[in-house]
């Protein structure tokens, strides 16, 4: 099983999400996003969280339209997995393959401290290995990640069982303090806070590590 | 030929940095104020044959987040 981490100028959780993919089991490439495919044999790609081209326009809006997201957008459609964390959230927002817009704060500052998150769906390779409603803690570090999504949007997202996880208390004003969200299939997640952060003993939490195997599990599987 | 794009947050998308922008006015004694949205004013210079049509294209792909924000071309 092959993950490729994508490195956007500006990405800085690449490494930190490449160490927590390996700890998991699984060998990672990092891909430029100049390159126009992904390596051969690519299970998943990781859009790492950063400030990818100095949130220039919209936080991700240049991301969405560098080369290596076509390629991107194809391997998703094609039914492969994607992890977008924190930027990598806003660049799947702006391609279209997750729904909903990130925005600034409600509270307009940048937010940086453990909180804690609830489980709200166990039906994805990303949190099968939590129990529904379990409480979790990752490290937030964003300044847009006020996730808007309208009521029609909502009530979708919620019908399909599509909210991984939410803020236990209101954070940064999202809509039904949605945290991260999964496409129609599934196997595209994006999340505002970042369970990378949260795999080594010496992290204020090691929560995270049970998304990163249950995941290397469920490639494993495929 | 110069095009002239707005874009503002649509109608009934809570603008944070606005309503911190009215407050602001209102603490420094500015009471007629009831509401403050902000946006952005991008300005391209076109070569010659860019057209409004592939102007609003470019709004619509990279320009503006359609899902948030609407966008107005003024041409010329």
């Amino acid at each position: 099983m092959k993950a490729a981490v994508i490195v956007f100028p500006g990405s800085n959780c690449d490494r930190d999400l490449a160490v927590a993919f390996r700890g998991a089991g699984i060998d990672v490439e990092m891909v430029w996003h100049k390159d126009t495919d992904l390596p051969k044999g690519t299970d998943l790609v990781g859009v790492p969280g950063g400030f990818s081209f100095g949130d220039y326009l919209r936080c991700g809006a240049i991301a969405a339209r560098s080369p290596i997201t076509k390629a991107l957008v194809s391997h998703a459609e094609r039914g492969g997995y994607v992890l977008g964390i924190c930027n990598g959230f806003q660049v799947l927002t702006e391609t279209g393959l997750l729904p909903g817009a990130l925005m600034r704060n409600a509270g307009l500052k940048f937010i940086c401290r453990t909180v804690p998150l609830k489980v709200e769906t166990t039906r994805s390779a990303f949190t099968e290995g939590y129990s529904a409603g379990q409480t979790v803690h990752f490290p937030i570090a964003h300044h847009d990640g006020n996730y808007a999504a309208g009521p029609e949007l909502l009530a979708e997202l919620r019908g399909e069982d599509r909210v991984a996880f939410t803020y236990a208390t209101p954070v940064n004003g999202s809509e039904g303090d949605i945290a991260g969200v999964l496409s129609a299939n599934r196997r595209v997640l994006g999340l505002m806070p970042h369970p990378e952060r949260a795999v080594d003993t010496i992290h204020t939490s090691q929560d995270g590590a049970v998304l990163f195997s249950a995941l290397a599990g469920a490639l494993a599987d495929a | 030929m110069k095009a002239k794009v707005h874009v503002m947050l649509k109608e009934g998308v809570l603008d944070p940095q606005g309503e911190a922008v009215r407050h602001a006015l209102g603490a420094m004694g500015f009471e007629g104020v009831k509401g403050v949205r902000q946006g952005k004013v991008i300005e391209l210079d076109l070569a010659d044959g860019t057209g409004e049509a592939q102007v609003r294209e470019m709004c619509e792909k990279l320009l503006a987040n359609t899902v948030i924000e609407s966008y107005r071309v003024e041409m010329g």
